[in-house]
């Protein structure tokens, strides 16, 4: 058993509620229960849907996760919960049911950012982090390069989306293409037999006029628009539509521009070091494609396995023992939930 | 010691009890924020009474009907609680709690309802007999479709005059009658489950607006 703070974490910003128990950089415990089956017909998170799933989940889902740990919650040092960005009425419930167990064990309360667990769960698979390293996070909600100095102090934004998340722009491809939500895997799967370069799809914010305003901003909105065009002129021209060349040659494009961002603001700001995070890093495609210009470029690039990328409480537990371990200081019992906590505020 | 709450209304009420009669309770200053006023009444009302959480033996709370986003903090503050403490938790209809301090303050005598705002111009209705006990609802209706001369306690009598023109006291639940009722069993005790009442707005797929602009 190695060193550290016992920290529980408690994620509930989306659809997932998560509670996640770690030892310092030690994973032990990972529990998650999903409504995404609840939300699958109406193409889409419904809020007052997964805000009723969190609550009937949030009580199993902590037993579940002391009993995967093999401890009793009176061990724990500290209690972490992710007080946002995110759904509100998804968020309260979590941060109620922290502030019921920091309460309840009489043990310090860490309300802390989503975006900054993202960053910190890396940790539990691949050891302390860089510093600085430089973050690219990608999911339905967020699209972000950020710049880490200390992830337990505050996060530099370097850019963002101007308009959808690169998850939001997988999910509507995939409606177009009639796959399931969450179009994530379902696009990942079709592409795997199809041809990344068949369709010749837009980059966004890649040309050199908008590289001078944007350059480490992301664009899916005009990508999503050129699928949408293409294939309605197949339709309207009787072509059946290869699904799998389609949903390769978007995926291609999405990867393309996060990666090639991605490098550009490493170089950038002199880092050597990537970190990828989010959903979206569970995608198959941006994975190798980093990890092969990572080599050629010789920055190093770490990225956690999936089940660590999509939201999960373990990445709010991580967060939360670093704090512990730098000493920072908690929350107070009157801790908000913040739909549009700024990715600077990492303890709330 | 029975810590009770209630987080049906825009008001959070907190309250101890200690088997003979309430020993402390807070209402919430501001309207609304439950999220974040609750757990600080709770460690405010155990500091009055000199008590510490060990001392707690079972949990109070009012399922509602009320609005969803404070509802659920009450529900899961009670749930998470009683789970971590391992005392056992009781729920009781929101109204329930109005309407047996309107027949122990001698607001009402005889048949009479409870009416709370539901919002979107509807109320959470419920009627009850001479002793407080709920014999129809909760329903979540149109003011007018509940309309009656009874005597009726609760916010929504007075938001609604032209249906309730007797409106009585109190307006809403307290923890303190909700300790009360819940020591003295005088409703029918239920699980922490929301008292939801209606379904969730969502819009199926097949309705959703299409992905291209104009198509
Ligand atoms: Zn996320």
């Amino acid at each position: 058993m190695s060193d550290g703070p016992l920290v529980l974490g408690i994620e509930t910003s989306c659809d997932e509620t998560g509670v996640g128990i770690v030892r310092g950089h030690t994973l032990l415990a990972d529990a998650v229960a999903s409504s995404v089956d609840e939300h699958a017909r109406f193409g889409g998170v419904v809020p007052e849907v997964a805000s009723r799933a969190h609550l009937e989940a949030m009580v199993p889902t902590i037993e579940r996760a002391c009993e995967t740990a093999g401890i009793s919650l009176h061990d724990v040092d500290a209690i972490a919960v992710t007080s946002g960005p995110g759904l509100v009425g998804a968020l309260l419930v979590g941060v109620a049911s922290a502030k019921a167990l920091a309460l309840g064990l009489g043990k310090p309360l860490y309300g802390v950012n989503h975006l900054a667990a993202h960053v910190a769960v890396d940790q539990l698979e691949h050891g302390p982090l860089p510093e600085p390293c430089l973050a690219l996070l990608v999911s339905g909600g967020h699209s972000s390069l950020l710049r880490v100095e200390d992830v337990t102090v505050g996060v530099d934004p370097l850019g963002a989306t101007i308009d959808d998340a690169a998850g939001e722009a997988f999910d509507k491809v995939a409606r177009l293409l009639g796959l399931p939500f969450p179009g994530g895997p379902h696009i990942d799967r079709a592409a795997a037999s199809g041809s990344s370069v068949a369709i010749d799809f837009p980059r966004g914010l890649t040309s050199r006029k908008d590289v001078e305003r944007h350059r480490f901003d992301f664009s899916f909105s005009g990508l999503k628009t050129a699928v949408a065009r293409w294939v309605e002129a197949q339709q309207r021209l009787g072509t059946p539509i290869d699904v799998a060349d389609v949903a390769a040659s978007f995926q291609e494009a999405v990867c393309d521009v996060l990666v090639r961002k991605a490098f550009d603001a490493a170089q950038f700001h002199g880092i050597d070091d990537i970190l990828i995070g989010g959903g979206v890093a569970a995608n198959s495609r941006l994975r190798a494609m980093a990890t092969e210009r990572a080599e050629a470029r010789g920055i190093r690039v770490r990225v956690p396995r999936p089940g660590l990328c999509t939201d999960n409480g373990a990445m709010v537990a991580a967060l939360g023992a670093e704090l512990v371990t730098r000493g920072r200081a908690p929350s107070a019992l009157d801790l908000p939930a913040d739909s549009s906590q700024p990715i600077t505020t990492v303890v709330a | 010691m029975l810590l009770s709450f209630d987080t049906a209304t825009p008001l959070v009420s907190v309250a101890l009890h200690d088997g003979h009669e309430v020993v402390a309770e807070r209402p919430s200053d501001h309207p609304m924020k439950h999220g974040e006023q609750l757990a600080p009444l709770i460690a405010s009302v155990l500091a009055d009474a000199g008590v510490v959480r060990q001392d707690l033996t079972a949990i109070a709370v009012g399922v509602g009907p009320g609005p969803f986003t404070g509802l659920r903090v009450g529900l899961v503050t009670a749930r998470t609680l009683a789970h971590v403490l391992d005392i056992p938790v009781y729920g009781v209809c929101s109204l329930d709690v109005i309407a047996v301090e309107a027949v122990d303050t001698g607001t009402v005598r005889g048949e009479f309802m409870v009416a709370t705002d539901a919002r979107r111009k509807e109320v959470y209705v419920a009627t009850y007999d001479e002793q407080g006990r709920r014999t129809d609802g909760p329903h979540v209706v149109k003011p007018a479709a509940a309309a009656t001369a009874l005597p009726v306690a609760g916010d929504g009598a007075r938001l609604y005059a032209e249906a309730f023109p007797h409106a009585v006291a109190p307006n809403r639940p307290s923890a303190g009658w909700l300790a009360r009722v819940v020591t003295e069993e005088r409703a029918v005790l239920l699980d922490p489950d929301p008292l939801y009442l209606r379904r969730p707005d969502a819009v199926e797929n097949a309705h959703r607006k299409p992905v291209l602009p104009g198509a």
